[in-house]
């Protein structure tokens, strides 16, 4: 079920690089929260935070606090495995597993949880979540062929189905559209205005007319120079953040006139 | 317009140097297989009076073929596990300095002789069993495998095994470190944000993707054990005939190792007997091969190449 996050104090660091410095932001339940900012102003890097899929680069670590449902998710006794299976993940380009048919991909999360299913469970889960990606109808005839034979749009949708399919409390969205064409970016944004009704989404995004369309919160990061950590310069109501900010640096980035 | 024109003739000149390559792969592959048929000819010709030929070439034939087979596949069985297991190690769980390490010492592996193989096997591997096989036959004896009487020396089919499972181990992890290696980070990823643990994630994206790569590398290393003959020669006491037995005196040889120890002192008839010998085991590592292509193929489409 969709949950609350507050991060508060937040450093990023890979090995001794400050990467992202000082992060303090609420993300509220069955809400769209958009992260904008030049490139590599650390929004990514903040989003992989909040799964600890940043932890896949050596020795990366974090100071500070991101509590979910009253937890800690980087305390002592949290397992990043069992916070990745709570909080999903769409990355920028497609990656269903190439080796996995298109049902094996959908329930490719749910099998590592608990490997008996049934077999009317599994067409069902199958069906849902698919269903659920706006998919069905394109692929229900087909279930049984290779993921990768799918177009790009329809990719990106079979992974939004294989990580709605294991019930995750939040999903985070890294650029999900951005190896899209028009058209199948807009599928993509229909449907995450759809599942804003069940999940609490965040989505990084380079695009700023996309942010104002899917978000109702939106989150400002900057980088002062190269080697700069960035930060969250501001965060607040999606309209407000793109007719009225509050930091010039904001309403420089929103109008076109930087980045 | 000069600048152009010389930039066709290096393109002609280059394709044909390569197709020229290409077709002195065939040219030699043809001329081998032409001259084993050739040279093993008056062997399948009944002889009156010399056993191993027309039909009798069979008989002769098959213990050889039968130790070739029973040392490569308990080289594969013991030697490909462990390899793909070693290049998963180095490529997914040793730290990067480590993992340097062991890489370099698998490539070292890859370049020892195999007479230091056979070497190594007669004087340490071999005396090193005895008490093993010894052990096998007191509580694993009622097992064919392992029913003795067990061999003084250890210089076994089943020890011949181990050693060509050794030899085949670095061509395997080399080849299998590599493709592990090259395992799209989209797709670790994609198994790593559904909470896959490390090891759920190797069998969700790694080996999937490096399965074509695996069978390629085994097949490699079969091929290694099949027509390895140095360290068999040296190694296997062999006296002939089909046993199930793998650790008592009665070992068959292999075709290898019998051309071998056999061709100095062969003459007429003999030496096109042996030739033949050679003729199967080339189809017999040829059949092999297909095969693995075969099984490669089947499930091509889901690969990841498309």
């Amino acid at each position: 079920m969709a949950k609350r996050i507050d991060v508060s104090d937040l450093d990023i660091y890979y090995d001794d690089f400050l990467a992202v410095e000082k992060v303090t932001m609420t993300i509220e339940p069955r809400t769209v929260t958009a992260l904008i900012g030049p490139s590599g102003c650390g929004k990514s890097t903040f989003l992989r935070s909040l799964n600890r899929m940043h932890e896949v680069i050596p020795r990366a670590h974090v100071s500070g606090k991101v509590i979910m449902d009253g937890q800690d998710i980087y305390g002592h006794d949290v397992d990043p495995v069992d916070v990745r299976r709570s909080i999903g993940m769409v990355f920028q380009r497609p990656n269903p597993f190439p080796t996995m048919s298109i049902r094996e991909n959908v329930l490719a999360g749910s099998r590592l949880n608990n490997r008996r299913m049934k077999r009317s469970d599994a067409e069902d889960l199958t069906e849902r979540a698919l269903r659920g990606a706006n998919l069905w109808e394109e692929v229900k005839d087909r279930l049984d062929r290779p993921g990768s034979g799918l177009s790009g749009g329809q990719q990106q949708r079979l992974c939004i189905a294989r990580a709605i399919a294991v019930r995750p409390s939040v999903l985070l969205m890294d650029e999900p559209c951005s190896a899209l064409d028009p058209v199948s970016t807009l599928a993509i944004e229909d449907l995450i205005a759809e599942l804003k009704q069940d999940y609490t989404i965040v989505i990084v995004t380079h695009n700023m007319q996309q942010a104002s369309r899917v978000s109702d919160e939106t989150g400002f990061f900057t980088i002062a120079g190269t080697g700069k950590p960035g930060r969250l310069v501001e965060m607040s109501d999606t309209a407000t953040m793109f007719s009225n900010p509050s930091q010039k640096a904001t309403e420089d980035y929103v109008s076109g006139r930087f980045g | 317009m000069r600048t152009r024109s010389a930039g066709r003739q290096g393109d002609r000149l280059f394709r044909g140097s390569a197709t020229l390559a290409g077709t002195l792969i065939l040219v030699t592959l043809a001329g081998v297989a032409a001259f084993l048929v050739y040279e093993a000819l008056p062997a399948f010709v009944p002889e009156p009076g010399r056993a191993g030929t027309g039909l009798g070439l069979a008989s002769y034939v098959w213990p050889l073929l039968y130790g070739t087979l029973v040392s490569s596949a308990i080289a594969l069985l013991v030697g490909a596990p462990l390899g793909v297991g070693i290049a998963l190690f180095i490529s997914h769980f040793a730290p990067r300095r480590l993992s340097t390490v062991l890489g370099y010492v698998v490539d070292l592996l890859a370049a020892v002789p195999s007479i230091v193989y056979g070497l190594w096997g007669v004087t340490t591997f071999a005396p090193a069993l005895v008490p093993v096989y010894a052990w096998l036959e007191r509580h694993a004896g009622f097992v064919p495998l392992f029913a003795g009487p067990t061999s003084p020396t250890g210089r076994t089919i089943l020890t011949a095994g181990l050693v060509l499972a050794v030899m085949i181990l670095p061509v395997v992890t080399a080849i299998t470190r590599d493709i592990f290696l090259q395992t799209p980070r989209l797709h670790e990823e994609a198994a790593l944000a559904l909470g896959a643990t490390r090891w759920e994630m190797i069998t969700y994206a790694v080996l999937p993707y490096a399965r074509s790569g695996i069978v390629s590398a085994s097949m490699l290393g079969l091929g290694r054990a099949l027509g390895e003959t140095m360290a068999v020669a040296l190694l296997l006491s062999a006296s002939g005939g089909v046993t199930l037995n793998l650790i008592s005196t009665a070992n068959p040889g292999t075709i290898a190792a019998n051309i071998a120890l056999q061709f100095p002192e062969s003459t007429g008839i003999d030496t096109n007997v042996l030739v033949a010998t050679g003729l199967v085991l080339f189809v017999v590592t040829f059949a092999v091969n297909l095969a693995a292509r075969a099984i490669v193929n089947r499930r091509a489409e889901f690969s990841g190449a498309n």
